[in-house]
């Protein structure tokens, strides 16, 4: 028979893969907004976004919903061991969610708005990668609860992965508006996306070699033979994939430099999967020890089983509905 | 400053704080969803102008509306986790599921047809934007059938086993866990309440301007959708609150002894007390206004039966009086004096059209902003009504709270708190200035353009829009 466990542990990846790759690009044009132009350049870049922004973000509380419900007890300790990151974060979205309305209510205040949309998106995505870098560092647990401190997730290392969160949404955002926009707001997309790039791959190298240095565990699953052999996969994948980029941005592709991008985020979810496989909290909680019991897991995958393949579609639809160039008139 | 605090007050001062904010802006969001479906699908069938103009002014508004909901809805879906780790931990294999439920059957179709809603019209053509609407219109009743389910249960647990460590755990049935026993009632009465409250918001707005003037044919025909709404839905909405409120007394004796003000009991019939000023400390209310035996009459259909008081009731298992009595004074209060006007208006309706109501007018406009009282207070009754519980007499809200200390909880609430007041005191600012600018005809849709042709952007098929023709007055850019 099937494991639920592991089923939901995929669900899961799945939920927050979807997430950070859409809401990535649209907090990543949040992140690179100060440097568009006022006027038409900010108007496009907010105009590609404004019909699925609502959609993308939905997959974060699916994630949080998701985890609440199959794995509670992951929920139940990982929350309140990045606790200020998880306000930071939510209070991140608040800004720049309502920035989305805002700045076309009130012209006077829209430079204010726009301040607040980039603000907003970059506390979100620099809270959210340092989260990633507080799991990973490990957490203090006792109890059936996290044990650490009040900063347990103030670190050199979560603030490289929080920095490295920040550069890849910004290299989605851009590759992105390359995508969806043309004239002058296009070349400065290309310009954005090559330096974001840039970053991203500087910053992932040095997240790479920083995590199997923070733990025996680490270093075995990515050095040891023979899991080498599978593990050595993704960094060499990156690289070719990142290759791929660059030409592509080079011959001024238009939607190649953004589904690279997305594969460069994959390969990362791939090399979170080698680092974490079958742990939640690094060393201490596996999937199965946080899992909930199996009539739950089992009601909720009748639920996914129904409702995935519905919520692809027409999510795909309204994706499909707004295709194509957005032009400096919104949408018609 | 927080070291004297209890962090679990603090949480539960944050809870209370972040939940009546949020609760505010589905209240509206159901309700103005279902007006929008209307109004698109009267506007299929009769081709009135006035109804499409209707759907684009209320659409903006709901625009605004549901971005404030979504973002103080994120903040909800963590908040159990960061402040109340311990109950997510209990009561997650229970719970869990159905907020998931929620997010895969309503929270997807809402986002996912909103943008269409919002701005597809020109793309997709009436039908398929219709349909849209409806989904939208569907994503939040559905929303509201898990997330009532839920917080249904934790004042109603059934269907549940006790793991060994500690754990609710799904019994047999999920159908026992979901239609818990006082979760009909609680669907029936919020979703009324939320039809109730955005009836009132268009009245009222459609008062102001009937007031301004009286020839405003867009005004007049929201004033008037809004009053036969409460004509017929406020009488309803007394009948499911008062079976409701049955329920309560079978299942949450306590709740109902702390609405009614009875710290002692009556065997031979109990008062209800009209107004007075509950002293928890004495066990008494002061200055009590009592209706003799009205209390019996209303909850046991008898003036004698004798009714229990908090004496009956261990008092580490009471909850507070003062909140739960002051406002379930507030709620009803509300509730009757919404089918006050209601049953007024078509009093009026035999006489004459709506426009010429002066007075009803007037009532209707302060009815507004009541009507969200109206609704805040409700969801006060219910849920510190519960208390000390969140799982009613199985789990307490001490035993609940995350392991962390009064100051990092403290932080975040002021944090909460400033960032709160300033974006949705600016965002309800923004909605009464789109409720202030009169609706008109040609309505503009909801447009994302800074300069450039004006016009009627992303909401048509537009009235008469020539590419290169006259600029439409009045595009608020």
């Amino acid at each position: 028979m099937f494991d639920l466990t592991i089923v939901w542990a995929f669900i899961i990846a799945f939920g927050i893969f979807a997430y950070v790759v859409m809401d990535g690009f649209d907090l990543g044009i949040g992140i690179l907004f100060p440097s568009f132009a006022v006027g038409d350049e900010r108007d496009q870049a907010m105009n590609s976004i404004a019909p699925v922004w609502d959609g993308n973000e939905t997959w974060l509380v699916l994630g949080g919903g998701g985890l609440f419900a199959a794995f509670p007890l992951a929920y139940a300790i990982i929350l309140p061991a990045s606790y200020p990151l998880i306000v930071a974060m939510l209070l991140g979205l608040v800004f720049r969610g309502v920035a989305f309305e805002f700045r076309w209510r009130d012209p006077g205040h829209r430079p204010f708005w726009d301040m607040a949309f980039f603000g907003g998106s970059l506390v979100a995505a620099l809270a959210q990668g340092m989260i990633l870098g507080a799991i990973l560092q490990g957490i203090a647990v006792a109890d059936r609860a996290y044990a650490g401190s009040w900063f347990d997730w103030l670190t050199p290392y979560t603030l490289l992965t929080g920095i490295g969160v920040v550069a890849g949404y910004a290299l989605l955002g851009a590759s992105w508006l390359v995508w969806k926009t043309e004239g002058s707001g296009q070349e400065h997309a290309y310009r954005l996306a090559w330096r974001a790039l840039l970053a991203t791959l500087a910053l992932l190298v040095a997240v790479s070699l920083y995590t199997p240095l923070l733990d025996a565990q680490y270093w075995r699953r990515w050095f040891a033979m023979p899991g080498v052999l599978f593990a050595a996969q993704v960094p060499l994948l990156t690289a070719i994939v990142s290759g791929f980029l660059f030409l592509a941005l080079r011959k001024r592709r238009q939607a190649a430099p953004f589904f690279l991008s997305l594969c460069i985020f994959l390969l990362g979810m791939a090399g979170l999967g080698v680092s974490m496989w079958p742990y939640v909290v690094p060393d201490t909680v596996t999937i199965w020890d946080a899992a909930a019991p199996h009539r739950s897991q089992a009601f909720m995958l009748v639920g996914v089983a129904l409702t995935m393949p519905l919520i692809l579609a027409y999510t795909g639809w309204a994706y499909w509905v707004f295709r194509g160039k957005v032009g400096n008139e919104g949408y018609h | 400053m927080f070291e004297a605090a209890d962090a679990v007050i603090l949480a539960r001062v944050q809870f209370a704080f972040t939940v009546s904010f949020h609760f505010i802006f589905p209240a509206f969001s159901i309700g103005l969803a279902s007006y929008l479906a209307v109004l698109e699908g009267l506007w299929l069938r009769t081709g009135r102008q006035v109804y499409l103009d209707l759907f684009r002014y209320w659409l903006k508004i709901f625009a605004v509306t549901f971005a404030m909901g979504v973002v103080s809805g994120i903040v909800m879906s963590y908040q159990f986790g960061t402040n109340w780790a311990v109950f997510s931990d209990k009561a997650g294999p229970v719970i869990g599921p159905l907020m998931a439920y929620e997010v895969l059957t309503a929270f997807f179709l809402e986002a996912g047809f909103l943008g269409v809603m919002l701005f597809g019209m020109e793309r997709v053509g009436r039908k398929l934007h219709f349909f849209a609407t409806l989904m939208v219109a569907a994503g939040t009743a559905v929303s509201a059938f898990w997330i009532l389910s839920a917080n249904s249960w934790m004042q109603t647990p059934t269907g549940y086993e006790i793991g060994p460590n500690g754990q609710f755990l799904p019994g047999e049935s999920w159908i026992a866990i979901i239609f818990n026993p006082s979760f009909p009632y609680r669907l029936v009465h919020t979703v009324l309440a939320a039809y109730l409250t955005t009836a009132f918001a268009v009245g009222a707005v459609g008062a102001w301007h009937l007031m301004k003037d009286r020839a405003n044919d867009h005004a007049r025909t929201m004033f008037s959708m809004a009053m036969w709404m409460a004509a017929l839905v406020a009488p309803i909405q007394i009948f499911a609150g008062d079976q409701h409120g049955l329920n309560t007394l079978e299942h949450q004796p306590a709740k109902v002894m702390a609405m009614e003000g009875h710290y002692r009991s009556h065997p031979d019939g109990a008062p209800f007390i009209v107004a007075g000023i509950p002293d928890s400390t004495a066990q008494r209310i002061d200055y009590a206004i009592e209706i003799p035996k009205a209390s019996s009459l209303i909850l046991k259909h008898d003036p004698d039966a004798p009714l229990a008081g908090l004496d009956t009731i261990p008092e580490d298992e009471r909850p507070p009086v003062g909140p739960v009595f002051w406002a379930f004074r507030v709620m009803p209060g509300i509730g009757f004096a919404m089918a006050g006007l209601g049953l007024r208006s078509l009093v009026g309706r035999g006489r004459g059209r709506p426009s010429d109501w002066p007075v009803m007018q007037r009532a209707a406009r302060e009815m507004g902003p009541a009507a969200f009282v109206g609704v805040v207070a409700g969801w006060m009754v219910t849920e510190i009504g519960l208390q000390p519980y969140t799982v009613n007499g199985l789990l307490r809200t001490a035993d609940s709270a995350s392991p962390l200390d009064a100051p990092a909880v403290g932080a975040s609430l002021i944090a909460f708190v400033i960032v709160y007041f300033a974006v949705f005191g600016t965002g309800t600012w923004y909605l009464l200035r789109l409720m202030g600018a009169a609706p008109r005809v040609h309505e503009l849709g909801v447009r994302r353009t800074e300069k450039g042709p004006v016009r009627s952007g992303g909401i048509t098929p537009g009235p008469a829009r020539r590419v290169g023709g006259p600029v439409s007055a009045g595009e608020e850019e």
